[in-house]
Order: structure tokens, then C-alpha cells, then sequence
């Protein structure tokens, strides 16, 4: 595996580690292009997951768009992303917050920490 | 055309330019040596034979000793005839990684992994017995009927049936050349090619 480990050092630009984690709620500015056009589109919700290591690590990010929800899958280093700004940090018990697919409303909340 | 032997090292995926997340294949490929120069005098065809991954001496037969002693090299593993070649070699040359560029396409020979005795549904892509409903149970997955009773009353040659899957060789074609390192002799492909880590393939351009 070690050559595999060489093609992704070489080929991928890591981008500097984040802090957030799952139940962080997160804007994520993403670079979308249109024909020679580029457009910045901001996409905000929960973290429910970060899955994977190193250069293919990826996070999940989960809204409720017009009472939708929405999913979106990120590749961490991806170049089209321009930015990640956290909101605020969540409170929660788990790594991986699928339970709230179940979860509407006021139910769907998750507590704030204080820094 | 021209190609090189050489060992499927594992997937990753790496960004292209517009930013997209294309998954890949590391090939450790080359360098290989030209042991053999067939022409149409002698053998009655033209075709170069290059040699990939070296092996012990004490592994090695005597008469292969002797082959790849005219080429003046070590033993290797894998002997593969490439019946063209863009730039003709001679004796004893080395192939390496540099011969492809990014961008090219390439075509990958290898073989497939094995798996086992497979029934039609799987082997070839039957579509089962739909519903579970009008009578039916216990043949979710059977092949159906063979052939009629009266006419032609006997199975025709080649009916697709249930048997041994994989271990075939595979070749997938038009995958982009993402990236080449000479130094590494390593060379990243689009996609997925046959076979398991380890394996060796054929890359041809």
C-alpha cells in the first residue's frame, strides 16, 4: 500500500486539518462553474459524518431544504472547495449522527457547546 | 501501438483539473527487458517479447536461464509477446513508464478474480423469477426453461448455465493515463482494471 500512499502524497494537495466534527453545523463555500464562469454556492447544515483517512477522506452533510432533507457527500481535499466556516459546535455523543434522518423538527435540534 | 507487463498495486482516487474526484488504479509497470526479437524468417511472425519482476536464479529452469542470458539480464517472472511495436528494439533494451504520457488512453489486460461456482443470475445477468406471488416459490434465481419439449427436445450447444466464474481474461479498454512517475516506474489509470492487488496486467496504448 505503500505505493498507493505515494500517488495520493503526490497527486492530492492535502488541505490543513478542520476541527469540526459530526453535529458541528458548518457552511461549506463550494466553487461551482458555469460554462468560464465561476460562482461561489454556500451550503449549510449539520456534519452527520466524517468517513475515511488521509487524501479520500470525506464528510456528510445533512440539511433540511424546504422540508427535504438533504444529503450532501464532500471529499475533504477537494479543490472546488473554497472555504469551510463553522457555525457553531455541537454537543453530541456519537461519531455518526444517522439518527437524524428519522428526526424533523424540534426533535432534530442538537445542543450548542460554549467555548 | 506498444505496451508494457506490469502489477496492479491497489485504488485511490485523485483530483483532476476541474476538481473532480476521479477513482483510479496504481499500476507498478516496467521496467521491462526485450529477451526475445521474433521475425518472420525464423518464426514466421514479427513480435518483441519483453520480461517483467525479477526471481531467483535458483528458481529458475535451465533453459530459461539460457534465454535470458542472451538478453544479458536476470531472471524475470512474466514473459508477455507484444506482436507490435512503435519504435523497434533490440536485444537486451529496456521498456520503461515513459513511453505513455497523460492523457493517452490505454487498453488493460488482465485476468479476472476468481468466483467460484455462480448460478445465471450472477454469471450472466439473468434476471431471476419476478414475483414471489402466482404459484411460485423455491426458484428465485433459476435459468427457467432450456428448450422446448417437442421441438427442438434436446439442449442447443451453449445454453448459458450456472458454472465456473472469473479467472477469465479481461480486457478493459480507453482508460485516460492520469499520471506517470518515471522514477517510481508507477503509472495511475481511470477506473478499475481486472484481477487483484498483485496481479499482473498488460497496459497497451
Amino acid at each position: 500500500m505503500d505505493l498507493v500512499k505515494f500517488v495520493e502524497d503526490q497527486a492530492v494537495e492535502k488541505k490543513p486539518a478542520s476541527a469540526f466534527k459530526a453535529g458541528d453545523t458548518i457552511s461549506v463555500h463550494y466553487k461551482i462553474r458555469e460554462g468560464a464562469k465561476e460562482r461561489i454556492q454556500i451550503y449549510q447544515g449539520v456534519v452527520i459524518q466524517r468517513n475515511g483517512v488521509g487524501t479520500t477522506e470525506t464528510f456528510t452533510v445533512r440539511k433540511m431544504s424546504n422540508g427535504i432533507g438533504v444529503e450532501r457527500i464532500f471529499p475533504f481535499n477537494s479543490p472546488n472547495i473554497e472555504k469551510v466556516e463553522i457555525n457553531s459546535f455541537g454537543k453530541v455523543r456519537r461519531a455518526k449522527l444517522f439518527y437524524l434522518r428519522e428526526l424533523t423538527g424540534k426533535a432534530s435540534r442538537i445542543k450548542t457547546k460554549r467555548i | 501501438m506498444s505496451g508494457i507487463i506490469g502489477k496492479k498495486v491497489g485504488m485511490t482516487s485523485i483530483f483532476d483539473a476541474e476538481g473532480k474526484n476521479i477513482p483510479c488504479t496504481v499500476i507498478e509497470a516496467g521496467p521491462c527487458v526485450v529477451t526475445q526479437l521474433r521475425t518472420s524468417e525464423i518464426d514466421g511472425y514479427t513480435a518483441i517479447q519483453l520480461a517483467f519482476d525479477d526471481k531467483k536464479e535458483k528458481n529458475t529452469s535451465g533453459p530459461l536461464k539460457g534465454h535470458f542470458e542472451k538478453a544479458k539480464t536476470t531472471p524475470k517472472r512474466k514473459l508477455v509477446e507484444f506482436k507490435t511495436f512503435v519504435d523497434v528494439k533490440s536485444l537486451g533494451d529496456t521498456v520503461t513508464v515513459e513511453i505513455f504520457a497523460e492523457g493517452d488512453f490505454v487498453d488493460v489486460v488482465g485476468t479476472s478474480k476468481g468466483k467460484g461456482f455462480q448460478g445465471v443470475v450472477k454469471r450472466h445477468g439473468f434476471a431471476g423469477v419476478g414475483g414471489q406471488t402466482h404459484g411460485q416459490h423455491n426458484r428465485l434465481r433459476a435459468p427457467g426453461s432450456l428448450g422446448a419439449s417437442s421441438w427442438p427436445s434436446k439442449v442447443f450447444k451453449g445454453i448459458r448455465m450456472a458454472g465456473r466464474m472469473g479467472g477469465d481474461r479481461v480486457k478493459v479498454q480507453n482508460l485516460q493515463v492520469m499520471k506517470v512517475y518515471a522514477e517510481q516506474n508507477l503509472l495511475v489509470v481511470s477506473g478499475s482494471i481486472p484481477g487483484a492487488k498483485g496481479s499482473y496486467v498488460i497496459v497497451d496504448k
